[in-house]
């Protein structure tokens, strides 16, 4: 046998063309929007919140996928978990600690449903998660309707006042660290209003620190541990998985149930943010999820993906997005744009993997 | 490889060529940011106030909306139009929690803002914001029930809502519910925004309400289908029929007498003005002080001549 060169291993893996598409992405944008206030604090924290957004659920949505199914609730799941939080607070006066509990409780048992039905029907899971989809979104509409007779529930932010468990997905870190750049001049302040003299950029949202976080416990869970490698064997040959003794339906429900939580995370933190919810939040985001995935190096099939690589995917996902805006580029060509840089990336990514592995 | 990678920069090198050079024009930048999707035809007038302006004053007037309608992301495309300096934003208050945070900020940051559409007064001034241009949505809808009333003596309705996620737009139902003075109760119904769903909604629910009274549509999205699903059930012009908003269609039906009254909010003025004032102010400092109403306005039989030549362009 030959021995396998190092670079050769190197570029067998998944996010080795997630990691050319960002460096390229990167060099694009620095191109043609370097002086457009892209890469100025603010514009840095407007497309990476953006990008852990799409982070957040893309690790989910990364890690079910290994495991070979799909889920496409994730984004009536952001809808109905965010109007749950906020009835719960509002409508209810539910302390919010118990209202986020409550919200994610209900929606990992979701998630738990959803992958049960997809084991024991034995349906496609594209097709069970697209049930859903409907049901939690029409479900999310009628219960706002229902109790307030609006589809937007605002005075989550006032309830909230205080919360311990809210400051951890609505708050900032390094605030000091901001503080002290704005006065050294490193980055601006505001001029007017009550808030003059402040940094333009208070902190790095906690959505970003929960997106890192959820990489880094992902990636460790599916390459350092003997469950990542259950993970693996369920996408890729469940009946094989199933005769070494990996218990395949397991771990199969348990990611359906990380994609919720993962939706749910995504929806407390814009609660908490922007201090309400909306029964049509989270439109489309289960394809952003999917195609942060794709782009990631991540098989559609199933087996075969990385969390870094998703992480990555939903990176240049954002940049690209938000890049195109800094870039000036006129609205209604910008998902032009966007769909022909996503392919550019996913067929960049697919020729190396195929070119490398020999694969047809 | 290496042709692929090429491809790929060869492909980047004409995106970047393709790039308006716009970027750095002589002119002021200005953002107009939206809450609609891009499914909602309604906002091309304005696309095309902010053209006639932008070329009047000689500035540029940049259109931003969110794809699928998502305030929270509408929210991030004010932070980015903030971050990237502009001398003023123009934006609609589609709900006040989601955007006073980043609209504050942008004001606070020292950039002009006036405030359009969606929204009132009183969320614009809290905002900071230098003005509003707008309709006030309930007292629209509450003036459009008393018009119906009046015109009809109807003591049902029913509200065909395209845009349920949108406070506004329950308002105008609720307005008409009160303008009429009967209970808003599920008169309302959520049609989507499909025209095929919409007509076939509203055909079942006159079909299920055979003695609805009056009918009102939030805009071209809600009005069109419905026209049709009149047509296909052989009621057109048996029921009291107002609507918000113009296009080809509702005038065309304003003049058959199918649809009795539009109101129209004169969208053109909202894309327009807020362009004109910021440059002036840019330029000269000078704004006024009050905010500007620009609708409701009621087109009827008796002035569609005058709305019609220009309904879904300037009107």
């Amino acid at each position: 046998m030959r021995p396998v060169p190092a670079w050769r291993k190197a570029l067998v893996r998944p996010e080795t063309g997630s990691i050319c598409g960002t460096i390229l992405v990167f060099v694009f944008f620095a191109m043609i929007a370097g002086n457009s206030g892209m890469f100025s604090a603010e514009g840095f924290i407007n497309w990476g919140t953006v990008s852990a957004q799409f982070a957040i659920i893309a690790v989910g949505a990364c890690l079910l996928m290994i495991a070979g199914e799909f889920d496409l609730s994730i984004g009536s799941m952001i809808g109905f978990s965010g109007i749950i939080i906020a009835l719960l607070t509002v409508q209810l006066g539910v302390p919010t600690w118990i209202a986020i509990i409550a919200a994610f409780a209900l929606a990992v048992a979701i998630g738990g449903l959803n992958g049960y039905l997809v084991i024991r029907t034995g349906l496609p899971s594209f097709i069970v998660t697209l049930a859903f989809l409907f049901i939690l979104r029409g479900l999310t509409i009628y219960i706002a309707i229902a109790t307030t007779s609006k589809t937007i529930i605002g005075g989550v932010k006032e309830a909230s006042e205080g919360d311990w468990l809210a400051a951890l997905f609505g708050g900032h870190v390094l605030t000091g660290l901001f503080s002290w750049l704005a006065d050294k001049g490193l980055i601006g302040q505001f001029v007017a209003g009550p808030r003059a003299g402040q940094p333009v950029v208070e902190g790095i949202p906690m959505l970003m620190v929960w997106a890192l976080a959820l990489i880094i416990v992902g990636h460790f869970i599916l390459v350092r541990t003997k469950f990542g490698n259950w993970i693996f064997a369920a996408g890729g040959d469940a009946q094989a998985a199933r005769y070494v003794g990996v218990p395949v339906n397991r771990v199969k429900i348990l990611m359906f149930m990380l994609t919720a939580f993962c939706a749910t995370v995504f929806a407390t933190c814009q609660v908490m943010e922007f201090g309400s919810a909306a029964a049509d939040r989270g439109l489309l985001k289960e394809f952003e999820a999917i195609i942060s995935v794709v782009i990631g190096g991540a098989l559609l099939t199933g087996g075969y993906g990385s969390v870094i690589g998703a992480a990555l995917g939903a990176l240049i996902f954002g940049v690209v997005q938000q890049g195109l805006f800094f870039a000036g580029v006129e609205s209604s060509l910008f998902r032009v744009f966007l769909g022909v840089i996503l392919l550019l990336a996913v067929i960049l990514n697919t020729y190396i993997r195929r070119r490398i592995t020999g694969e047809r | 490889m290496k042709k692929y990678l090429l491809a790929f920069a060869a492909t980047a090198m004409a995106f970047g060529a393709m790039l308006p050079a716009a970027a750095q024009a002589e002119g002021e930048r200005f953002v107009l940011i939206s809450h609609a999707p891009d499914s909602d035809s309604w906002w091309n007038t304005i696309k095309n106030a902010i053209k006639v302006a932008g070329e009047q004053m000689d500035v540029e007037v940049e259109y931003r909306n969110p794809p699928t309608g998502d305030l929270a992301d509408m929210a991030r495309i004010v932070q980015q139009a903030t971050a990237s300096n502009p001398d003023g934003i123009i934006v609609t208050i589609a709900d006040f929690d989601v955007l006073s945070g980043p609209v504050s900020d942008a004001v606070a940051k020292g950039i002009p803002v006036i405030t359009i559409n969606s929204g009132t007064e009183e969320q614009s001034k809290k905002l900071g914001a230098m003005m509003h241009v707008g309709q006030p949505e309930y007292t629209a809808g509450k003036l459009a029930g008393e018009r119906a009333k009046k015109e009809s003596g109807a003591t049902s309705f029913v509200c065909v809502n395209h845009y349920i996620t949108n406070p506004a737009s329950v308002e105008r139902c609720q307005g008409f519910a009160d303008g009429l003075g009967v209970e808003l109760g599920d008169q309302m119904i959520d049609s989507g925004m499909d025209p095929s769903e919409v007509k076939s909604k509203v055909q079942a629910y006159l079909n299920a309400h055979p003695d609805t009274g009056a009918i009102l549509t939030l805009g071209p999205n809600s009005a069109e289908p419905t026209l049709a699903a009149l047509d296909e059930m052989g009621k057109s012009g048996q029921i009291y029929f107002g609507t918000f908003d113009l296009s080809t269609a509702i005038a065309d039906a304003i003049k058959a007498g199918t649809i009795n009254f539009a109101i129209d909010q004169q969208p053109y003025l909202q894309g327009y003005l807020p362009v004109v004032l910021l440059t002036n102010y840019a330029r000269y400092g000078v704004m006024p002080s009050n905010s500007i109403n620009s609708g409701p306005g009621f087109t009827t039989k008796d002035n569609i001549e005058l709305v019609e030549k220009y309904a879904g362009q300037y009107r």
